[in-house]
């Protein structure tokens, strides 16, 4: 297992939220505290706006009005470093197809200053149970193995908020598994944006989009 | 015990080498860039039929073919990034100066490795000899630091806006513009043409082009990147 240091202090808070296209309304004067060892379930029907949410909740977009605030105790983190607390998985993040597993992992680590080794990657990988794999290039990867990487690569960077976009999807049996046992695991605050109630009901809160 | 923290040179490197290593794998940006100039390079030898061309004339062919090559494959390296969702990694993982100064020098080394092979080719098939290679090389390496400036942070801006075509040459163009005047000028002179005298200005406005360009660019970069 890698990656495991407690944030203890991470706190995200978000007052006013706003944000719209034309007169679809992802959400308007919204408002939500999540801290270390929280969970909370972004739900809403198809195309409501929940990976908008997470988009700007992961500082990828801006919202209409709003302040959404990152902070460590008391320190405010500056918008421009919140990446470096960030870990997504979300079917609007890819790994590079031309690179193989071991080969993305270690590209993070070295352009993010994860301050991890070798053996990391390899424990990494063995706990979404691609052990063995590694030295494959995604592009060979099935859909589920491509999946299981963005989570190799997520635990791998161990971030104080760990927010996750369809969390499951393409995965089997054995990779859900994996997934929320790694989680469980974990000291972290976790978004959690979905369809599936059974992946909602993981959450100890719920924030419902698009009304 | 876990490694030390990357300095900002080893995430820069990073960033180029990781690009390196998947152009070599893919040949994305190698093909668009070294085909088109063949391409164009070919077409003209045929054009002119071996007749001597005049120094300023071959100038204005050289960086004609450069320019075009340069826009065809230089968007590339973030245009690819977006396409791919692999952008979303890069944000959120990499600094903004680490991705920038990047991509920059890995277009560097691609259009340093362009110049590198039109330089004999032009020669042979324009039959249009370098007399002057100090001037010549000295031409060619601020050029590239130019062009690369500019396209860097413009092919940041089209690929992030979801505009892809004929954009990144509209805008390039008229930032463009200023240096491909001055570098036809000194590479006439390479080329035994033009005036000597104007070499000094011509090599310090290259010279402050690229510096200026670089320096607006990392400033610009993580407006363009990341809102």
């Amino acid at each position: 297992m890698v990656g495991e240091q407690p944030h203890t202090s991470f706190a995200l808070q978000i007052e006013g939220l706003s944000k719209s296209f034309g007169k679809r309304v992802i959400c308007r004067g919204a408002a939500l505290r999540l801290a270390t060892g929280e969970s909370l379930a972004v739900v809403g029907p198809n195309g409501s706006g929940k990976s908008t949410l997470v988009k700007i909740v992961a500082g990828l977009m801006r919202p209409d009005a709003g302040t959404i605030t990152h902070s460590f105790g008391s320190s405010e983190i500056k918008r421009e470093v919140w990446h470096r607390h960030i870990g997504l998985v979300s079917p609007e993040l890819a790994l590079y197809e031309e690179l193989s597993g071991t080969e993305n992992l270690d590209f993070g680590n070295r352009v993010g200053g994860w301050g991890k080794m070798a053996a990391d990657y390899a424990a990494a990988l063995d706990e979404v149970g691609l052990g063995g794999r590694g030295n494959d290039l995604v592009s060979t990867y099935s859909s589920g193995m491509k999946q299981r990487l963005k989570y190799a690569a997520a635990f791998l960077k161990d971030p104080a908020l760990l927010v996750l976009d369809e969390p499951t999807a393409n995965l089997d049996e054995d990779g859900v598994a994996r997934v929320w046992s790694s989680l469980a695991r974990r000291t972290l605050a976790l978004i959690i944006a979905t369809n599936e109630p059974s992946e909602a009901e993981r959450a100890q809160s719920r924030f419902v989009v698009g009304r | 015990m876990p490694k030390a923290a990357s300095s900002s040179a080893d995430r820069i490197w990073a960033v180029f080498a990781k690009d390196a290593r998947s152009e070599y794998r893919t040949r994305f940006a190698v093909n668009a860039l070294f085909l088109f100039a063949l391409v164009t390079l070919t077409a003209l030898s045929f054009a002119t039929g071996g007749a001597g061309l005049t120094p300023l004339l071959a100038s204005v062919f050289f960086w004609v073919i450069v320019f075009f090559s340069a826009l065809s494959s230089l968007a590339q390296t973030f245009v690819k990034e977006v396409e791919t969702k692999t952008a979303t990694f890069l944000r959120l993982t990499a600094p903004d100066d680490a991705v920038f100064f990047g991509k920059w020098g890995f277009n560097l080394l691609l259009l340093l490795l362009l110049e590198v092979v039109l330089t004999p080719l032009f020669i042979v098939m324009l039959n249009m000899p370098v007399v002057n290679w100090t001037v010549w090389i000295a031409t060619l390496i601020l050029g590239a630091l130019g062009l690369v400036s500019t396209t860097t942070l413009i092919g940041a801006l089209i690929a992030v806006a979801g505009v892809r075509g004929a954009l990144f040459s509209v805008l390039s163009f008229p930032v463009l513009l200023p240096l491909l005047v001055v570098l036809i000028r000194t590479t006439e002179v390479a080329f035994g043409g033009g005036l000597e005298a104007g070499l000094r200005d011509g090599f310090l406005v290259l010279g402050a082009y690229a510096v200026v360009a670089t320096t607006a660019g990392w400033m610009l970069f993580p407006f363009v990147w990341r809102e």
